[in-house]
């Protein structure tokens, strides 16, 4: 029962913190900036994600990657990127695609070592997404 | 019964060369094998299904889990098939060795107690990794049907079945944003002691309803620490039953490749009050 008080008290604390500590943790601009870049990397090194990234504007991606994670974890950026929707529409995207993109991801997080917890606060922000990305 | 487990065996083979190019899901959300081989935490099963196959893919794993008890020791060895990330196999062989209360028993030092465990799991809605923007937890329905190889031993401690079907719901959930993985699993059961001892009893002779929880904390993407708690019947005149506790982590280096170690609590087991236990587990993914 303490355990479950404890663990209530932790959610608590973490849903009304509307802070920027993720944002922080993850170095900002920056640290945003370095992550997307090795991301980059990973997606075009890796048999499958390759075939999405290695014809698209690489460099406008990465751009409006720093925008959107910034965005999503109350940074002082604006996201100027199409709908998630518009821009994964057609291209017949898997959930193992998806889940190939979020271990690319958390391998150039654990690169920049971004601590475990904000990694995972980046990720929930981003996982609702796979409504709009995900068999579209 | 061999004629099924030949065909676990044999289509665990032919899955592994035609459809195991590559399992997707993330480390460690596929659960680890429970003792009676649904994916799960140690104790319990979980809405999760075993594998890191995902929707597109087939996964499967194996496992081999040493308890070693107070007065006893259990090995529980198994595998799973996780389908198109709906449908979960599974199968368990446990043995149970009764080492002095053998000889109490009359049975011989070292005895060893035996059943098979055959699962079923299917998904029913939610996702609990994706759907983090909603309180719904992944929820699934699971049969694991469980035949025992001693049924006149069983039935002399007062079992009155060699057989039964347990009968479970599972709700999980993972919290990213707070890095903890809550479960809460309903069963309905008359198996004693998992079914070691058989299933119904003398004093109590049907299903009853069973909670069983589990809470994680993801460390790290490859370690999870938690805890788990599993209520159990008490069907048996002659034995009397605990729930069990456990303090759990479980550590994925790799996608193939995953261990856990665990401190279980046990409480009475037939003659011997207050075991306690040292859960270690391997499993081997595909």
């Amino acid at each position: 029962m303490k355990i479950l008080i404890a663990f209530f008290v932790l959610f608590a604390s973490n849903i009304f913190a509307n802070d920027l500590s993720t944002y922080k943790a993850l170095g900002e601009e920056v640290g945003l900036t370095k992550v997307v870049d090795d991301l980059m990397v990973n997606l075009l090194k890796d048999e499958r994600t390759k075939r999405f990234f290695e014809k698209a504007d690489q460099k406008r991606i990465k751009e409006k990657l720093v925008e959107q994670f910034c965005m999503e974890l109350g940074g002082p950026c604006k996201y100027t990127g199409q709908s998630m929707s518009r821009s994964h529409k057609g291209q017949d995207i898997k959930h193992s695609h998806f889940f190939a993109l979020v271990e690319l991801l958390q391998q150039a997080m654990d690169k920049h070592k971004i601590p475990s917890t904000a990694q995972n606060k980046l990720l929930a922000k981003l996982a609702p997404m796979h409504k709009d990305i995900i068999n579209k | 019964m061999k004629f099924m487990k030949f065909v676990l065996a044999a289509s665990l083979v032919s899955f592994n060369v035609q459809a195991f190019e590559s399992s997707d899901k993330l480390l460690l959300t596929g659960g680890v094998n429970q003792l009676e081989g649904s994916a799960g935490g140690g104790l319990t099963p979980w809405a999760l299904i075993g594998g890191y196959g995902t929707q597109e893919q087939i996964g499967a794993n194996a496992f081999y889990t040493n308890v070693a008890i107070s007065d006893y020791n259990l090995v529980s060895t198994g595998a799973l098939v996780g389908i198109h990330d709906r449908v979960e196999l599974s199968y368990a062989h446990q043995s149970f060795d009764t080492k002095d209360v053998g000889t109490a028993l009359g049975l011989g030092y070292g005895f060893k107690l035996k059943q098979s465990i055959f699962g079923i799991k299917v998904k029913l809605i939610g996702d609990a990794v994706l759907d983090q923007d909603s309180w719904l937890p992944q929820i699934a329905f699971g049969i694991q049907y469980k035949k025992h190889e001693q049924g006149k031993i069983v039935r002399s401690v007062g079992a009155k079945d060699d057989k039964s079907f347990d009968f479970y719901l599972a709700g999980t959930k993972i919290f990213l944003a707070q890095s903890i993985l809550a479960n809460v699993t309903l069963r309905a059961t008359e198996a004693n002691q998992l079914g070691i001892l058989g299933y119904g009893g003398d004093r109590i002779n049907h299903h009853q309803l069973m909670i069983e929880g589990s809470v994680a904390y993801l460390l790290t993407r490859k370690i999870a620490v938690g805890v788990e708690y599993r209520t159990k019947p008490n069907n048996l005149n002659v034995a009397s039953e605990d729930a069990w506790f456990d303090a759990f982590v479980a550590w994925a280096p790799m996608k193939n490749v995953s261990a856990t170690l665990a401190y279980a609590y046990l409480g009475n087991i037939v003659l011997n009050q207050d075991q306690s236990s040292l859960y270690t587990s391997i499993q081997l993914g595909f």
